[in-house]
């Protein structure tokens, strides 16, 4: 059983232009979200895109961008509470923690 | 250079400390010391393997090393596991750099090649690593069970092997700690319905305390583990619908409408109150996944949050009334 998240949410993107089909971004995406097809990198489902940024940080022709950061909720509303980035540093020092 | 030699047979202790580390306990501390370690016999020639030096990491890579002659090269990520430290930044480039220069390691191989675990790369800029080291970096398979087969396979990992899953027992090892998680809030809840009790003139009862705790485990281990058969995407709805179950059998069970051993208000509070509980709680449990983005979540939450204070809001008035009348 495969898990699908919410859908057209993600801010990956691809610039086909700069791609020079090295197939680096297919080596690290932990969801299968590219391919290379005909020599470039084609992205084959958005959907699937954690936005983890494994690509866009290994991609050395900054051919892909996304805004990376953690998907979890109570990262989200720490970071609401002291005005900071959400970061899974709910696990610094504190005994309770998410990941 | 000092190098550590280790096994791949995990002890007794190591089962014991990894099931402490999942119910929370010293949870925090669980650490080896980084360096570079040997596993059988390695020589110059030998693979090196990159990992976390947070201990239940490090146990799961060594026990897959059966027969192997590797060398371990583990960085310091403060104790925490490959995926969170690269999205936290304790697993990344930096740290890399300084831990090769550290131990040495280009005098303790001959070759120019290191195995990085496939989730680190969120926290690592590989062509950015060869550049200032002169290694190269080959991203390893996700699990560690796969890295003999990957080793084998001249250092190519298969499609399969590239993905995260989240299957049953992935999810069930971390119900644990979304349980510990809940309980002090859990305990605050209680002292507050007990203090209430002194004064109420329908105080809450057994009834009370199981439909809430009932509600706790319905958003901190039901919803994780039935996750991906539960109807919907966002994690705030499956708690939600776990949540509303619950609720709905336990006034079933208690003969409500018809024969409420607790009133009509009170029952009418539990519908609003306590699934909105088990959908915070199971929204909470996205940090845990390994499948949503932070665009997603932010946006469950802003349709949600807004509805689950209203919806505790109205019930927790409800249940408040419910013991005056």
């Amino acid at each position: 059983m495969t898990h699908r998240y919410l859908k057209n949410v993600v801010s990956l993107e691809l610039d086909k232009d700069k791609c020079t089909g090295c197939g680096k971004c297919t080596e690290v995406c932990p969801h299968n979200v590219f391919i290379i097809e005909n020599g470039l990198a084609e992205i084959i489902d958005r959907d699937r895109c954690m936005e983890c940024g494994a690509c866009a940080n290994n991609c050395p022709f900054e051919a892909v961008t996304v805004e990376p950061g953690v998907g979890c909720a109570a990262a989200i509303i720490k970071g609401w509470l002291t005005g900071s980035e959400p970061s899974c540093d709910c696990s610094g020092g504190d005994s309770s923690s998410c990941c | 250079m000092q190098i550590n030699s280790t096994t791949t047979q995990l002890r007794f202790n190591d089962i014991i400390g990894s099931w402490k580390a999942r119910w929370g306990i010293n949870r925090m501390n669980y650490k080896v010391d980084p360096g570079v370690y040997s596993v059988g016999a390695p020589d110059k020639e030998s693979p090196v393997l990159v990992t976390a030096n947070y201990k239940l990491t490090f146990d799961s890579l060594r026990k897959e090393l059966k027969g192997l002659d590797v060398w371990i090269l583990v960085i310091d990520t403060k104790g925490i596991n490959v995926w969170c430290a690269a999205g936290k930044g304790t697993f990344d480039t930096e740290e890399i750099v300084g831990r090769i220069g550290k131990m040495g390691l280009a005098e303790i191989v001959s070759h120019r090649i290191i195995v990085l675990p496939q989730l680190g790369a969120p926290g690592v800029s590989a062509h950015e690593l060869t550049k200032r080291t002169g290694f190269r970096v080959i991203y390893g398979p996700v699990r560690a069970k796969d890295i003999k087969e990957f080793l084998r396979a001249g250092m190519k990992a298969t499609t399969e092997m590239r993905e995260v899953r989240f299957g049953f027992v992935d999810r069930l090892v971390l119900t644990p700690m979304e349980l510990v998680g809940s309980i002090k809030t859990s305990v605050a809840i209680f002292a507050v319905m007990f203090l209430l009790n002194l004064i109420a003139a329908k105080p809450f009862g057994v009834v009370d305390l199981y439909a809430f705790v009932g509600t706790v485990i319905a958003g901190s281990v039901i919803t994780p583990i039935l996750l991906p058969w539960i109807p919907g995407r966002a994690f705030a709805w499956k708690g939600w619908l776990m949540g509303m179950i619950w609720v709905v059998t336990v006034i079933i069970l208690n003969g409500w409408p018809i024969s409420a051993t607790f009133g009509t208000i009170r029952g009418i509070g539990y519908l609003l109150a306590l699934p909105a509980v088990s959908a915070f709680i199971a929204m909470n449990f996205t940090g845990s996944s390994t499948y949503t983005s932070p665009t997603g979540v932010l946006k469950e939450m802003k349709f949600a949050l807004p509805l689950m204070v209203i919806s505790a809001g109205a019930g927790i008035i409800a249940l408040l009334i419910s013991l005056f009348i």
